[in-house]
């Protein structure tokens, strides 16, 4: 980091309590279009609260896109730049790769200007992928932030390749020729960690300590750093909107959506899965997180319920391959 | 026409200029938030969690207040209260 010259305090030293986050003032601001209850506007909120100087981010169309920014209204209280749905990463490829020719004829002061790009499921997973991948590979030094609410939200509820199996949606419907989506969640943070990326996590809001402190750490990293954020969306998910932070939370805990980072490709559990990994009967059954959700009313039909059994044996499988991973065994 | 605007005096993109904070959303709520003062620890938690950011302490008292001009009335803060401080009631005279 040697062109920095902000004295905010590095990740290693930086201790932060609710205070504090609340007493930082908001980046992102009040009087967005969001829905009642929505994940990623907490999420938002949350990431704009570990900025540590001068930032700028970039947002790929989506429902974050549209809500914070209808004419003439912003809800950003700093430099943000919108683009199509397919070039957040390209987008901040460009941005860092002029503020270094800036700096170099002397435009703007030698300090370092942090880069973020944030992208829902369809314009990371689906839409946007090449467009990460290279500007990864070319190793641009920004935070790509995916904020993943399992379906194209903002167009109507489609599915995208990140939404869940079994769940309906409006491309996906639940009815008597299929039980929603057949296919699986495409495994987006192991395409980036094949990218030999310094640094890939996962959070949810929920545990707004460890997302607060990942995206601290991955604007730290010198280099592309990608982050994964659960974000439940009452709209789409067909949910209570005062459960969307319990979701976030019963993901956790059921194992569907397990927090961990990578360091250097060393993977490490996050606490709250850390807990679940030491202690097996926290671990609730997935049943527990299905349930309530509309999008996944149909699957307690009894001609259905053998879905509910496949989807704890794929969720656990994956947990057991995760700790492999993260070098532990569970018993 | 020699008034048009070349290219390069066109605006790159649509340029939105008002802040957000301008535009309250608290009359799309339902359900109003109440809060038990003698229950609340000050934890904070609502405070964070809230998509809107419309929950802040009193910077004299540190007690909480919600900004109804954003509240949208979604419930989280009642939700997630660890001493179930908050609950959510129709306003009265509606």
């Amino acid at each position: 980091m040697s062109t920095t010259t902000t004295t905010t305090p590095t990740q290693a030293e930086w201790k932060f309590t609710a205070k504090d986050i609340v007493a930082k003032p908001d980046l992102f601001l009040s009087g967005h279009r969001a829905c009642a209850g929505c994940g990623p506007a907490t999420v938002l909120r949350l990431i704009m609260k570990a900025t540590r100087g001068p930032t700028i981010v970039t947002q790929a169309t989506g429902c974050m896109e549209i809500v914070g920014s209808i004419y003439p209204y912003t809800s950003w209280a700093l430099p943000w730049l919108h683009t199509a749905f397919e070039n957040a990463a390209a987008n901040a490829s460009g941005i860092e790769a002029a503020l270094k020719v800036m700096r170099k004829k002397g435009k703007i002061k030698n300090e370092h200007i942090d880069v973020i790009a944030l992208a829902g499921d369809g314009g990371t997973y689906d839409i946007g992928l090449q467009a990460l991948s290279g500007a990864v590979e070319r190793g641009h030094d920004f935070l790509f932030i995916l904020y993943d609410n399992e379906g194209y939200m903002n167009t109507g509820i489609q599915r995208s390749s990140s939404t869940p199996i079994g769940a309906s949606t409006t491309t996906s419907p639940a009815g008597t020729a299929v039980p929603g989506k057949l296919e699986k969640k495409k495994p987006i943070t192991e395409i980036m960690l094949a990218h030999d990326l310094e640094y890939v996590a996962t959070a949810t809001p929920y545990y707004w300590k460890d997302l607060v402190t990942k995206v601290r750490k991955g604007l730290e990293v010198e280099g592309p750093a990608f982050l994964h954020v659960f974000a439940p969306c009452p709209r789409g998910w067909r949910s209570e909107p005062s459960k969307t932070m319990e979701y976030s939370k019963l993901a956790v805990e059921s194992c569907v959506f397990p927090i961990w980072e990578a360091v250097n490709g060393k993977r490490q559990l996050s606490t709250p899965s850390k807990v679940i990994s030491l202690a097996p009967q926290k671990k609730k059954p997935v049943k527990d997180y299905l349930e309530g959700q509309g999008r996944f009313r149909h699957l307690f039909k009894p001609q259905n319920t053998h879905i509910v059994d496949e989807i704890q044996q794929a969720t656990d499988k994956r947990w057991q391959k995760l700790l492999q991973q993260c070098e532990l065994t569970n018993p | 026409m020699s008034q048009e605007k070349t290219w390069k005096e066109i605006s790159l993109a649509a340029v939105t200029s008002k802040s957000s904070v301008n535009f309250q959303t608290g009359d799309w709520k339902t359900y109003m938030p109440n809060l038990t003062c003698d229950k609340c620890t000050k934890c904070l938690t609502c405070a964070i969690l809230c998509p809107e950011g419309a929950i802040r302490p009193n910077p004299e008292t540190g007690q909480i207040e919600f900004n109804l001009n954003y509240c949208k009335g979604c419930g989280i803060c009642a939700n997630e209260c660890p001493v179930k401080a908050i609950n959510m009631k129709i306003p009265e005279g509606e």
